[in-house]
């Protein structure tokens, strides 16, 4: 039975990864189309009306995608009798989720369909090496892991983790075009994207709306710790990089609060916190001594 | 005409003044959160004394220089360092410096009334303006009292404010870190940890004496630690058959507190620890520990009894030493124990599994001095063969004897081990505390918006808003204010 649940968690998934690479495909012809088209009226301008089409069946792939892939997620959790959250297959096809989650989110709000692109490159990179590198039979959890708190405290961190990649994703986008406009002009298929005030607002309200969880993320995962392994804090590598993740947060939001920091400067700090972010996941779990060591690899 | 430009002296007060203000600058503060990040690397890098103090003593073998080196720089006690803790005070000081004023100028500022409306609203943003009705002044205060905005009315207008919540809960995020920080601190002072290693059917009777390893906070009382004492009555692990995984650990102990007559059973597992108060009894280990007895020559029994082996893999391949003093000459056994035995051609015996299914003691003898005399402590699980002639290697099953001139060694059989730790946290629920207010803190300080909305109402009517640190929203409810307002024209 609970076999039967992982083939079709591991087709879903499967599955997830042929619509996503629809969807990217799709974007990719909407960013390419946008440059060659143009108008009667000015060369310099471009026609979306005739790339909307397509990018609409870029962000219904995309929601097919999510779909699908929390359907093989979910089918995971049910193979294993428990959340998929036991291993770094299970993490990442989760934080895949959660990081297509955030931007469909921020979708329904922001006109982000241009960031879509990445984002799909992004989510089928995850899934690729998930698949091909971290991809481990379903299996029971080892008994430190055996508590509600694992429910609460990894859904938070992923969640948070969903938030400030996109937040990156929109600071790398903010440089890049602060780069192209120092230079001059924005390129033809560059002025459809918002402008760098616009982009530079958004990664802020991003990091400081998902910051309060990433807080509770590490502060649950204390609580958690004092139960399974007798100290709420005990400077563990993922604990550490964790703390510096927040402290660099933090900072950033010190920064653009207290002290003004905006565009350029604020961008790269933060890349740079979501790089600590990233570091923990990758690095410390694949390579790192201590106690979360639950890759499986 | 020149003059010099004079420079004021500044004083040994002028001095302290002016590092107090560098100090708790929000630039010095900002600096000193990065540098706290930074400081923090080095410890996830390096092996830590706390954590893993195996691989610091191979760094000291591997490469004793270097190792002595990142000693002199605490590199292997990054979060006890002198520089550490010398970044996260200076933090906190610069902290409380900069919080403390804050919070007595809020404490004024949110009982002072909002200030007057200005004069020329229209040169404020969202102004507009429409001729009056009458009834708009009535239908503004009603308007902000449902929206419980602190108001102001004066000559024909009204100047309400709202959103102090956002510099109230900043302020209880970072009183709510220190808190934290003094839960932490009080818990190094007044605090224990400990543990021991008990075989399944032993007991622990809670003295300092019984630990194998124990800490005590500077402060602890040792008349403080509670009076227990526990049985090992039984330690079930189960294992995953296909991935040798565990699945579950429970431990069954029975517990008797200072009245011993009166004994409870009581249950501890990995994510359910015992509690007593503060105190706390975790199940953080197991291996096994094989039950030997040596016999001299003539047969007279030297040593006899559970001997507690270190487990090496996930299959439980566990390793130890067993040292006779009191032979003469002195004997040791280097051992290795295997539950489920299986041969591998590169790895010697291995174990395939980790409940004892077949097991195996495979034994080194060795004869000569074990330098117990020497006063440099030793590891109980190795011996220092330096000194000693190896006279014989065994594989034995349980009930079988490996016999040589100076005697025999029979396997009996063996005990499960469990490892306990014990710790007394005293300050765990003021950090605890702390970091829920700080949550709630952080959340109160991030939504909330700071605005201010005037009206004048003359011949016609004026309204206007000002939003502090540019935050969105403000547009939206100007909308439904002047919509407010405008009804049953």
């Amino acid at each position: 039975m609970s076999r039967t649940w992982a083939y079709l968690s591991n087709y879903l998934v499967y599955s997830s990864m042929a619509v996503y690479t629809l969807s990217f495909i799709a974007h990719a012809i909407e960013t390419a189309w946008a440059v060659r088209v143009t108008t009667e009226d000015s060369k310099k301008n471009m026609d979306y009306k005739r790339t909307e089409k397509v990018a609409r069946i870029a962000t219904a792939m995309m929601i097919l995608g999510f779909v699908l892939l929390f359907a093989g997620v979910v089918a995971r959790g049910v193979s294993a009798g428990r959340v998929p959250w036991g291993n770094m297959y299970e993490f990442s096809i989760t934080g895949a989720l959660a990081f297509s989650g955030a931007y469909l989110v921020a979708l329904r709000k922001y006109d982000l369909r241009w960031l879509g692109l990445l984002v799909s490159i992004a989510v089928l990179l995850t899934l690729g090496t998930a698949v091909a590198v971290l991809y481990r039979p379903s299996a029971p959890l080892v008994p430190a892991l055996k508590s509600t708190w694992l429910v609460i405290h990894v859904s938070a961190a992923i969640i948070s983790g969903g938030v400030f990649l996109l937040a990156n994703a929109i600071a790398a986008a903010y440089l890049y075009l602060d780069a192209m406009e120092s230079r001059g002009e924005r390129t033809a298929w560059a002025k459809r994207l918002p402008s760098l005030e616009v982009l530079d607002q958004l990664s802020y309200r991003l990091v400081a709306f998902v910051f309060p969880l990433w807080t509770f993320a590490v502060i649950a995962g204390a609580i958690w710790a004092e139960s399974a392994w007798g100290r709420y804090w005990g400077w563990d590598p993922k604990e550490t990089w964790a703390f510096i993740t927040w402290v660099a947060y933090a900072a950033y939001l010190h920064a653009r609060v207290t002290v003004g920091w905006r565009g350029r400067k604020a961008a790269w700090l933060c890349l740079f916190a979501g790089s600590t972010f990233l570091f923990n996941y990758v690095y410390i779990n694949i390579w790192g001594t201590g106690k979360h060591t639950y890759s499986g690899l | 005409m020149s003059k010099e430009i004079e420079v004021p002296e500044l004083g040994s007060v002028g001095l302290l003044r002016y590092g107090w203000r560098q100090l708790t600058s929000m630039r010095t503060a900002l600096i000193l959160l990065l540098l706290l990040g930074v400081a923090s690397i080095p410890g996830s890098l390096v092996p830590q004394r706390t954590q893993n103090p195996i691989q610091v003593g191979e760094y000291f073998k591997n490469s004793p220089e270097l190792a002595k080196w990142m000693d002199r720089f605490s590199l292997f006690d990054v979060y006890g360092s002198p520089w550490f803790s010398a970044i996260y005070i200076l933090l906190f000081i610069s902290l409380i410096g900069c919080v403390l004023p804050r919070t007595l100028e809020h404490f004024h500022a949110a009982r002072a009334l909002p200030p007057v409306t200005p004069k020329n609203l229209d040169r404020m943003e969202h102004f507009s303006t429409w001729s009056s009705q009458g009834d708009e002044l009535d239908k503004a205060r009603a308007w902000f009292k449902s929206k419980r905005f602190r108001v102001l009315e004066k000559d024909g207008s009204i100047s309400a404010e709202k959103g102090f919540m956002r510099e109230t809960g900043n302020l209880f995020f970072h009183l709510a870190l220190i808190l934290v920080l003094l839960g932490i601190s009080f818990s190094s002072l007044f605090g224990m940890r400990g543990m021991a290693i008990i075989n399944v059917g032993e007991r622990f009777v809670n003295t300092t004496t019984s630990y194998d390893s124990l800490n005590l906070g500077k402060l602890f009382n040792e008349n403080n630690l509670p009076d227990f004492v526990l049985t090992v009555d039984k330690f079930t692990a189960k294992y995953n058959v296909v991935t040798s995984a565990p699945e579950d650990y429970t431990l069954d102990i029975t517990f008797a507190t200072d009245d011993f007559n009166k004994t409870e059973k009581r249950t501890i597992k990995v994510n359910s620890p015992l509690k007593l108060g503060d105190t706390s009894i975790y199940l953080q280990a197991n291996g096994y520990s094989p039950v030997v007895t040596v016999r001299d020559s003539k047969g007279n029994v030297a040593l006899q009894g559970p001997v507690p082996f270190l487990p090496q893999d996930g299959n439980l391949r566990s390793i130890g030493a067993i040292k006779v003093p009191d032979a003469d000459p002195q004997i040791g056994f280097v051992g290795s124990f295997v539950p489920t035995y299986s041969r591998s051609g590169t790895d010697g015996a291995v174990s395939v599994f980790p409940e004892a299914l077949d097991p195996r003691l495979l034994l080194a003898a060795w004869l000569g001095d074990l330098g117990l005399d020497s006063g440099v402590p030793q590891s109980v699980y190795r011996i220092d063969t330096s000194k000693m002639n190896q006279i014989g290697l065994k594989s034995l099953k349980p009930g079988e004897t490996f016999t040589y001139p100076q005697g025999s060694i029979t396997f009996e059989g063996y005990f499960q081990w469990v490892n306990i730790e014990i710790v007394n946290d005293p300050g765990k629920n003021y950090a605890l505390l702390g970091s829920i207010v700080a949550i709630l803190g952080l959340l109160a300080s991030l939504f909330t918006r700071r605005r201010r909305i005037w009206i004048r109402v003359g011949k016609s009517v004026e309204v206007a808003g000002l939003a502090k640190n540019a935050a969105p929203g403000l547009e939206s409810e100007m909308v439904e204010f002047v919509a407010m307002l405008k009804v049953g024209k």
